[in-house]
């Protein structure tokens, strides 16, 4: 192991190196991109809000998040896979392990596993791609034994299904309509194969609970799945879940600059409308 | 990542080629881990005489076929694997597209029902917009094909636009959640 990482060490420095000393002299232009200035203006403000919520957090001040019909679902489709005896299917997304909604699934993935396992209920976590499925793999084991229930994992309970969304759909849909789980949970990443999969899963009689950040894609949920959360309700779910006062004290410091970004937002309409455009503002600041 | 956002500079560009070079590499390898995943589940299927064991042995049989083509007569046009590719995964991919049409329709018979009056306007919205995109409804009211448009450029983006606003903030959220420690379950820890 540490000849492997010390070869790997080596090879990164000396590719790094090598790009460094034949690079070709470009126009001086500085290490720092001002251009983007205003996004690191704004990213810095919006970690100073959510670390600030965190720290009233963890100093013991309670957050009320009004519930999220989704979620409190969770345990009632497992109940309900437990009482008939049928799998619950769990879909992380189709995105690869690089997406943050694909690591947003993963952590709903741990929440359900756990409910799972506490049930014996069977769980089927097909995978489009291989990261992720090694990583699903690690938080249903995790979970298990977190519950105690320390048999090996099946290896029918994540697999790696394809490569392709076309053929994933297909595999799904073969799942659902021969297995016929009793609760089809999809929170990730999804495209075109987003009402393939729900409309199968309604074909099965599931209950269907779905999140996704996708906005092209929340309609053909909505129309399908019993349960649908929106965008920033699917990245809130793992708080949610969890319960835990830093993850709720995170989800108020995002509220604070929505709250921010809407008064924003309320000015630039109200100044666009009396004519106060894009220029005004640029000389203004030019000005400043 | 982030200093080769908001950074430039000869060091800055090379550290971050060479991380995608790596994760490039390291995704490749991966697909052997899901590989071996298929060939676990399907052979213990077919061994065990599962009754699915005959979708399994094709699955095995095609997988088998596909590298083995792929493998030692190439990819290239004109060769076996591409020949495999064209004629049966390909048509195989636009059958499962087409379905969606029909999903669509049946998806839309359940969803677009008078039940209350939030989806009794999404029922008349959708009734509006579906025959404004079509020539019978230009030819029933002259002025449907601009209330669809204007349905789809102003309400619709405007919706559109706000859930991505939020959804923005909310990966946000929870990149700086994962960056700090606190998001730890997709790591396989609570």
């Amino acid at each position: 192991m540490k000849i492997l990482s010390t070869t790997v060490t080596t090879l990164l420095v000396f590719n790094i190196w090598a790009a460094t000393a034949f690079a070709q002299d470009a126009a001086p232009t500085g290490i720092f991109r001002f251009e983007r200035i205003n996004i690191l203006i704004a990213a810095v403000l919006f970690s100073a809000a959510v670390l600030w919520y965190i720290r009233r957090a963890v100093n013991g001040e309670k957050f009320y998040i009004r519930p999220l019909p989704g979620l409190s679902a969770v345990d009632e489709a497992v109940g309900r896979a437990t009482e008939m005896g049928r799998p619950v299917v769990f879909i992380p997304g189709t995105g690869e392990l690089d997406k943050i909604q694909t690591i947003a699934g993963l952590s709903v993935l741990g929440r359900v596993a756990a409910a799972t396992a506490r049930c014996r209920t069977p769980l089927r976590v097909p995978v489009l791609y291989p990261l992720p499925m090694a990583a699903a793999n690690e938080v249903v084991k995790q979970a298990y034994l977190d519950e105690g229930v320390y048999e090996p994992l099946d290896p029918q309970t994540v697999q790696y299904v394809a490569g392709e969304s076309f053929s994933y759909s297909a595999r799904i849909g073969g799942m659902m309509l021969r297995e016929k789980p009793a609760a089809a949970i999809y929170m990730g990443e999804f495209s075109a194969e987003s009402l393939l999969i729900a409309e199968m899963g309604q074909a099965a009689g599931a209950i269907q609970i779905a999140g996704t950040a996708e906005p092209e894609q929340l309609p053909f949920f909505i129309a399908s799945c019993d349960y649908t959360l929106i965008g920033e309700e699917f990245y809130a779910a793992s708080a949610y879940l969890s319960g835990e006062p830093k993850m709720l004290g995170a989800l108020r410091g995002q509220d604070l600059m929505k709250i921010v970004l809407v008064i924003v937002i309320l000015g630039g309409v109200a100044s666009a409308t009396i004519g106060w455009g894009e220029q005004i503002w640029r000389s203004l600041l030019q000005t400043l | 990542m982030v200093v080769a956002f908001f950074g430039r500079g000869v060091v800055v560009d090379a550290v971050s080629d060479e991380a995608l070079r790596w994760q490039t590499i390291v995704g490749g390898i991966a697909l052997l881990l899901g590989v071996f995943s298929i060939v676990q589940v399907h052979w213990r299927r077919v061994a065990t005489r599962h009754e699915d064991r005959v979708y399994s042995a094709i699955l095995l049989l095609c997988l088998a076929v596909m590298a083995g083509f792929g493998v030692f007569g190439g990819v290239g046009t004109g060769s076996v694997y591409d020949w495999l590719f064209e004629n049966i995964q390909s048509p195989m991919m636009a059958t499962m597209f087409s379905m969606l049409a029909f999903f669509i329709a049946s998806a839309g018979y359940r969803a677009f029902r008078a039940r209350s009056v939030p989806s009794a306007i999404l029922l008349v919205t959708a009734i509006i917009v579906m025959l404004g995109r079509i020539p019978m409804g230009q030819y029933l009211y002259d002025g449907l094909p601009g209330w669809a448009t204007w349905i789809m450029t102003v309400p619709s983006v405007a919706v559109q636009r706000g859930i991505i606003i939020g959804a923005a903030l909310g990966a946000a959220s929870m990149s700086l959640r994962v960056l700090i420690g606190i998001e730890r379950t997709y790591l396989g820890r609570g």
